[in-house]
């Protein structure tokens, strides 16, 4: 079986979310292990684990937690990135609002093994209810005294800070939120130097996912072995997967890494009219789209990657042939556009004239000849722009184009909303679910 | 093939055609702290941490560019500059990426990876970039303009509509912002923040909507603004005095020197058809770098305003009436006719503002023409004790403390020296090495000024009359131990005296004391760009050029011999400086009232009248304004029989003078101006079609119709004898200590003034651009909030700051300094301290809430 | 307006609660938001002063973040989101009815003063789309003709609660919540988590998989006594 509830496990218990829900399930039991095991070994243990990122990239958790320089005489922060804003991307924030307490645990586990005593978790701005629920968790944790100073008599003090940001995609990359949270424009920073040598405030600093840093207590209550059950060699361990689109049951399946999309779309009861994805985008707007072809890949980073996409956030988006790719690729691009911060030429300028050229496709006004043009914008993007945001403003268009080449041609004549009905694509057609 | 180790930075020429780069051996050796590297195949030995496109500009290799600049930190934001790295699969920044060892880098010129990508950037900055060019005033001298024809792309393939702004923004008065031009490279924003300090231009808003801009309300008043529009790589920023006025391939380039400051800035003057159309900062990175402050940039209309054109003199036979023109063998007849009768009873009085070479022609017609000793270059508050300073070790040292210096001292502590507002840059030196963070600024005042709140100053804060107090304490280990204490002890420390120092009995002795005490370098820094040179010249009583005691045969013997004169010819005895000048007229007025009251001596006989000790003044375009006490200096000019004045514009001087010469500016002549360092600052003639007399020929003409010939004076002989004088070996008389006296005590009511001037404020030479003007700091009164409170004065109301004489009303700003202290602009729009208040810094004054009109009776 | 003695106090305290002040910028100007209904240049003024910025660098920030507003905000804030799944999914249709009911297009408030519209980038809730948001609280699955509903009873004076949050109190309130300033005591109010949150719960109870987590069960007492959520 390979559905796993974890970090879901008790969100049917109306008070999860409270100290007393999280506790009544061995919640805050790790902090004292922790301190027991002292903070190599708890590097060791994640390193162990073979716990990847959870913010898209992948990145092993152990590896990056072990360059952070030791005994290098400066404060070190953790930043915990939830900043959740990758379009399809739905699960940190389901995750605070039900088991803020999972996160609060591990990031007094996580600042200790770094040696942190500052920790701060970026909120995207617009969410209110999650931070009513992360704040009132931390409130609940520095009353317990798992926070603050002298934490449970061990001589380890941490603060812990949510922040909350104003509105920004670009704050989820990592630089970027190290700027806003110095209360600055979230434009990247150059690396290197990178966050784990000079980061906040110019040291050390770890920036890790909302989902990954949840992990922790986690893993420390049942050891590194206990993840590596689930997944494969190279993806170790279960995921929080937010399945959305035109399927009977969307929601967040916590899974093991390795299911595949074909096992997800029968959790997820199916394709509201029945029959396969027309394509589907295994994790967030920024990777390239698959099709119904590759249903029966494991979802891992290792078969992503193979696939010739990434596995992203692993919040898979499912849509069916109501959909025009022309109009679902130019309102992504009308978002990274949007979303540019404005740093580097290649995305300023390109995400501008990559909608425009779309919106023209979308009106049915587009040339074949502007085919051609947009590969080379998105080629002109790709690899040059300063952050990956660029790099994911250019990656919808050409795997749309390589998979509807035709639809692409239609749409030198035939505007989107002509093409596909647009009431066929919405919730309230027929086949919607429950 | 073997190759010798190239020497750092040296380029080696590129292999024959043939074997491919690759095959290039390695040179063996490289030296430490260096990296071999190849560039297009060509090897290049830099210091570990040179940027690729450092590397790539010193063997020539072209690298397009637009956020990079060499004196900025790196952003890689344009992205114009990718290069291929083998090994890498994405094209790197070459602006931000250092050079490894061993790295293989490939541009445009080899790599197809670097020329598309090249190619894709430019092209995506020209898609809403307008093609404005032939209006533009960068056309023709535009980084985008040129990089687009070289590494661009031919035709746009854009046609969506481009972005569009309704123009323009002004930032400032003076800088103005065509946003649809902007790139977002962020040069401007990145120099006013890191280089100037005042981050009052930012980028706002985001994506392709971002855009340069200035708060609602607080507009990008820095004195350095205009560098932004030096360095912005299109047309977006413009300024107001320069917009629209010529193209570059109109304009004639001179390389110049700034004449306003003592800074040293150099300058690149364009001239079209005899007109000064625009000043830029020049590349000098011994002294200014490439920045320059707007004053140098800006303030040059005065050089074409109000300009005398004929010699003038009085027009009735007893030498009163008005002005007539004459010729100038008239002119100089009159003048010489007069002179001669005056000789050894003139004072020469030169101001701050001469050329090297200018100078001296003044200190040897004084010596020769006149055999006088008087002549004084110090046009401002002085003292014998600043004097003293001057001639035992300032003059004739040569280069003292340096640029170079300031930047690796661990402690600088400025003394009667506001470097922001005096000599700026001198503060952007500083700045920089704060950054850098190696250096601490410590300032003797009695506030943290803007400008020292920029160089994050430890202020120890003294009222005008307690630094002497404040630099003994720092001498004195404390009862702390002096912990907490500055540590100038730390080799390398500068202590900066500015030249307000002099202002302070006893200061400048303390200062030379502490430095004694410490091992600390003393370094002098005047306002004026020609006082250095004018010191060196040996235009101050008691002292020959380059430091030579007037009073040392060795010394007098030597300079009778480059003069040709007969040594016993010269002054032996030291003249009036400026307060003996005015102490001296004073008492030639005080011998005539009583000779007047008292005609005969008593015994029936016409007593005699008692030669006057001064008979003839000569002035070399000093402004009344900038005497200490402008009324009184007005009023000893008037007393004095005879007065030359040569000078380049209308004053209120020239009222009062008998004779004008009129002289050129600086741009009608070549010349040298020694900045603060002692340095040498040589500039060519701009205007080459000038016919314009220098002071130095006018000089020369008056001392030939005196039957006293000085020699040529031609800029290139005075250079010449210059040099062949050289410095003073010899031995130099001793300072005498000048001891403190107590500081002055206000009474109930009053506070004691201090005053320094802005760099922007109503100085002659500013006149007539409106535009800097308006960036100009407002005057406000300051004082602390204890003084505020104990006198009933608010916090934005108006103040009356009354002294003997006069009075300026000021808006008071409640400032933390010290207490019954009241600080005022010195020579600002609506506070003139020696014109409104005749008083100066050290004086006590009286404060009181201005009564406003609607109130009766006025505040309580 | 001015910014009270109050706020400012609550502004140094926000600076205060970091290693280095500036770093509650963005909470600081969320926290002027709501006292001010935007950014005004008074509030502006008052962060700039608070932590020793130019007045430019607040602005550079405040202009680069969409939620801050650069004129008087509507009472309520309304957002659709109309990212590509939600707009697909019904988030323009949604869109169209808001305006329409409104009166206004994006970035625009209704000229009665009560709506401030938004088109809004993706929510993370994307399993809940099409999503609006009422002062940022979720409006999970909205049609049309229930976005109309909520505006309407938002003008009628009703009390309108979220799907997944509390009622909604105005734009300025939602802004002190996300400033952080204080606790506003909602933090328990609806639900602990939606159906579609339980996705995995549903799923794992039709295959009998049990929980995963390697923690102890939840004592009996409490599981009967538990409250479903
Ligand atoms: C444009 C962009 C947006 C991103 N947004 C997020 C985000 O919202 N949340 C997140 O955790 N990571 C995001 N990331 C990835 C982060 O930069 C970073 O890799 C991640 O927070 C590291 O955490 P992890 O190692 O735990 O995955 C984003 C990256 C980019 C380039
Ligand atoms: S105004 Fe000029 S210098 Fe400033 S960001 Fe724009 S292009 Fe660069
Ligand atoms: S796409 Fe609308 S909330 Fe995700």
């Amino acid at each position: 079986m390979t559905l796993t509830p974890v970090l879901t496990a008790h969100w049917d218990e109306a008070d999860s979310h409270t100290i007393g829900g999280y506790r009544r399930h061995g919640g805050y039991e790790q902090v004292a292990r922790g301190f027991e095991l002292g903070p190599d070994a708890l590097i060791q243990m994640v390193k162990d684990s073979g716990l990847r990122g959870r913010g898209g990239a992948g990145f092993p958790t152990g590896m990056k937690w072990g360059f952070v320089p030791q005994g290098d005489g400066k404060p070190h922060y953790l930043v915990v990135n939830a900043d959740e804003s990758e379009p399809g991307a739905c699960k940190d924030i389901p995750l605070m609002l039900a088991n803020p307490h999972a996160l609060v645990e591990g990031c007094i586990l996580t600042s200790y093994a770094i040696r942190a005593n500052w920790a701060f978790i970026y909120v995207r701005g617009e969410v209110p209810h999650v931070h009513r629920r992360l704040r009132a968790a931390v409130r609940e944790a520095y009353a317990a005294g798992y926070l603050g100073r002298n934490i449970m008599g061990s001589g380890f003090d941490l603060e812990l800070v949510v922040h909350a940001g104003a509105g920004a995609y670009i704050c989820g990359e990592e630089t970027a939120l190290l700027d806003s949270l110095e209360g600055r424009r979230g434009q990247p920073r150059l690396k290197p130097p990178f966050p784990a040598v000079a980061g906040l405030y110019a040291s050390p600093t770890v920036v890790n996912n909302v989902e990954t840093i949840a992990n922790v207590p986690y893993i420390v209550r049942n050891g590194a072995e206990w993840l590596t059950q689930w997944g494969t060699e190279k993806s170790p361990g279960f995921k929080l997967m937010s399945v959305s689109g035109h399927v009977r049951r969307p929601g967040v399946y916590e899974v093991a890494l390795g299911t595949t999309m074909r096992q997800l779309l029968e959790y997820a009861g199916g394709m509201r009219h029945g029959g396969e994805p027309k394509f589907w985008l295994p994790g967030g707007s920024s990777v390239p789209m698959l099709t119904a072809e590759h249903l029966d890949l494991p979802l891992t980073y290792e078969d992503m990657a193979a696939a010739g996409t990434m596995l992203g956030t692993a919040t898979p988006m499912v849509f069916d042939d109501t959909v025009s790719v022309v109009k679902a690729i130019t309102r992504w691009l009308d978002f990274y556009k949007h979303e540019s911060c404005g740093k580097c030429t290649p995305c300023r300028e390109g995400t501008g004239w990559i909608a425009g050229t779309l919106h023209r496709f979308e009106a049915g006004q587009g040339t074949e000849a502007e085919l051609g043009m947009l590969e080379e914008l998105c080629a002109q993007i790709m690899g040059r722009s300063f952050c990956a945001l660029g790099d994911a403003a250019a990656t919808p268009f050409p795997a749309a184009l390589t998979h509807f080449r035709s639809e692409w041609l239609a749409a030198t004549h035939t505007p989107a909303d002509q093409a596909f009905d647009p009431v066929a694509a919405t919730v309230l057609a027929a086949g919607a679910t429950r | 093939m073997t190759s010798p180790t190239p020497a750092p930075g040296t380029v080696t020429t590129p292999p024959p055609p043939g074997p491919p780069p690759e095959a290039t051996e390695r040179a063996p050796a490289v030296p430490a702290d260096h990296v071999a590297a190849s560039i297009d195949g060509v090897d290049v030995v830099v210091p570990k941490g040179t940027l690729i496109i450092r590397a790539a500009e010193q063997l020539g290799i072209e690298i397009p560019r637009f956020c990079d600049h060499p004196l900025l930190d790196p952003v890689a934001a344009c992205r114009a500059c990718l290069v291929e790295i083998e090994g890498q699969p994405k094209p790197q920044p070459a602006c931000a990426v250092p050079v490894g060892d061993g790295m293989k880098v490939r541009t445009a010129q080899t790599s197809p990876m670097a020329r598309t990508a090249q190619r894709g950037v430019l092209e995506f900055l020209l898609i809403n970039h307008p093609l404005d060019c032939p209006v533009c005033d960068k056309g023709g001298e535009c980084p985008l303009q040129n990089q687009a024809m070289s590494h661009g792309p031919g035709e746009s393939r854009f046609i969506l509509p481009k972005r569009t702004f309704p123009k323009p923004v002004a930032l400032s008065t003076q800088v103005l912002l065509d946003r649809e031009r902007c790139v977002s490279c962020a040069r401007c924003t990145r120099f006013a923040d890191e280089i100037a300090g005042d981050p009052f231009i930012s980028l706002q808003q985001r994506g392709g909507r971002q855009i340069v801009g200035i708060s609602d309300d607080t507009p990008f008043n820095s004195y350095f603004s205009g560098n932004t529009v030096q360095i912005c790589p299109v047309g977006a920023l413009t300024s107001a005095a320069y917009r629209f006025r010529s193209r570059p391939f109109d304009l004639v380039s001179v390389p110049t020197t700034c004449e306003h400051c003592a800074s040293g800035c150099a300058l690149r003057t364009d001239v079209r058809r005899s007109t000064v159309m625009r000043r830029l900062a020049w590349d000098d990175p011994d002294v200014n770098a490439e920045w320059n402050c707007d004053k140098g940039r800006f303030a040059f209309p005065y050089l074409q305003r109000d300009r005398l054109d004929a010699p003038l003199v009085r027009g009735a036979a007893d030498g009163a009436g008005a002005h007539v023109a004459v010729s100038w063998p008239e002119a100089t007849r009159t003048a010489a006719a007069a002179l001669a009768e005056a000789g050894p009873r003139t004072v020469v009085l030169t101001g701050g503002r001469l050329t090297l070479e200018d100078a001296y022609a003044y200190a040897k017609f004084a010596r020769v023409a006149l055999g006088t000793d008087s002549i004084d270059f110090r046009h401002r508050a002085t003292s014998a004790e600043e004097a003293d300073l001057l001639r035992t070790v300032v003059a004739g040292c040569g280069l003292g403390v340096t640029y170079a210096d300031l930047d690796v001292a661990p402690t600088v502590l400025l003394v009667g020296f506001e470097p922001e507002e005096e000599s700026p840059i001198v503060f952007l030196r500083l700045r920089a090495a704060v950054r850098r963070g190696g250096t601490q600024v410590v300032t003797v005042a009695p506030f943290a000024s803007p400008g020292a709140a920029k160089l994050h100053a430890r202020v120890l804060g003294a009222a005008p009359g307690q630094e002497p107090g404040v630099l003994a304490a720092l001498a004195q280990p404390g009862p702390d131990g002096g912990a907490d204490r500055p540590d100038l002890s730390a080799a390398g420390s500068v202590i900066l005296l500015g030249e307000r120092a002099a202002q302070v009995p006893g200061l400048i002795s303390q200062a030379v004391a502490l430095a004694g005490s410490t091992g600390a370098r003393l370094a002098w820094v005047p306002r004026r760009a020609g006082e250095r040179g004018a010191l060196e010249a040996g235009a101050l009583p008691g002292l020959l050029p380059w430091g030579r005691p007037l009073g040392d045969p060795d010394a007098r013997a030597q300079v009778a011999t480059a003069w040709g004169v007969d040594p016993a010819a010269l002054p032996t005895e030291p003249g009036l400086d400026l307060a003996g000048f005015l102490a001296a007229v004073a008492q030639d007025e005080a011998d005539a009232a009583a000779h007047a009251a008292a005609p005969d001596a008593g015994d029936g006989a016409e007593a005699q009248l008692p030669a006057r000790r001064v008979a003839a003044v000569v002035l070399a375009g000093v402004e009344a304004a900038d005497a200490p006490d402008p009324e009184a200096f007005l009023a000893a000019l008037g007393a004095v029989p005879f007065v030359l004045s040569l000078e380049t514009r209308t004053t209120e001087v020239t009222a009062l003078a008998d004779v004008v010469l009129p002289v050129g500016v600086v741009t009608e002549k070549s010349g040298t101006f020694l900045d603060w360092e002692g340095r040498a600052r040589p500039f060519g003639q701009v205007l080459r079609e000038s016919t314009a007399i220098t002071d130095a020929r006018a000089l020369a003409l008056v001392a030939r119709a005196m039957g006293r010939p000085l020699g040529s004076i031609e800029v290139a002989d005075l250079r010449a004898e210059l040099a062949g004088l050289g410095r003073w070996q010899g031995p130099r008389p001793a300072a005498a200590p000048v001891a403190a006296p107590v500081p002055p005590a206000p009474g109930p009511g009053q506070a004691v003034l201090a005053t320094w001037r802005h760099l922007l404020d109503q100085g002659r030479l500013q006149a007539g651009e409106e535009a800097l003007a308006g960036t100009a700091r407002p005057a406000v009164a300051r004082t602390s909030p204890a003084t505020a409170a104990a006198l009933g004065l608010v916090d934005g109301g108006p103040v009356t700051v009354a002294g003997a004489h006069g009075a300026v009303t000021l808006p008071l700003v409640v400032t933390a300094m010290v207490d019954d202290v009241v600080w005022v602009p010195g020579n600002s729009a609506g506070s003139r301290v020696g014109v409104d208040l005749r008083a100066g810094a050290g004086d006590v004054v009286r404060l009181t809430p201005a009564v406003r009109s609607d109130e009766p009776g006025g505040a309580p | 307006m001015s910014i009270s003695e109050q706020a400012r106090a609550e502004l140094a305290e926000l600076a205060g609660r970091y290693p280095v002040a500036r770093s509650a910028l963005l909470p600081m100007l969320h926290l002027v938001q709501s006292e001010e209904g935007y950014v005004s240049p008074e509030g502006i003024a008052a962060c700039a002063e608070t932590l020793g910025l130019s007045t430019a660098e607040v602005a550079a920030v405040s202009t680069f973040y969409t939620m801050y507003k650069r004129r008087p905000a509507g009472k309520h804030h309304v957002g659709v989101c109309t990212n590509t799944l939600c707009a697909l999914l019904g988030g323009d249709a949604v869109w169209e009815a808001v305006r329409e009911r409104a009166g206004a297009d994006h970035d625009e408030v209704s000229p009665d003063g009560l709506f401030d519209l938004e088109r809004i980038e993706c929510q993370a809730a994307c399993t809940h789309a099409p999503v609006m948001t009422v002062d940022w609280e979720f409006f999970d699955r909205t049609t049309p003709a229930q976005a109309v509903e909520v505006l309407d009873r938002l003008a009628a004076g009703e009390e309108v609660r979220s799907t997944r949050g509390p009622v909604v109190r105005g734009f300025r309130a939602a802004e002190r919540t996300i400033s952080g300033i204080d606790d506003d005591g909602l933090a328990g109010d609806g639900p602990n988590a939606d159906d579609l949150m339980l996705a995995t719960l549903h799923a794992a109870a039709e295959r009998g998989v049990g929980p995963a987590d390697g923690g102890p069960a939840a004592p009996s007492a409490a599981v009967e006594g538990r409250p479903q959520a």
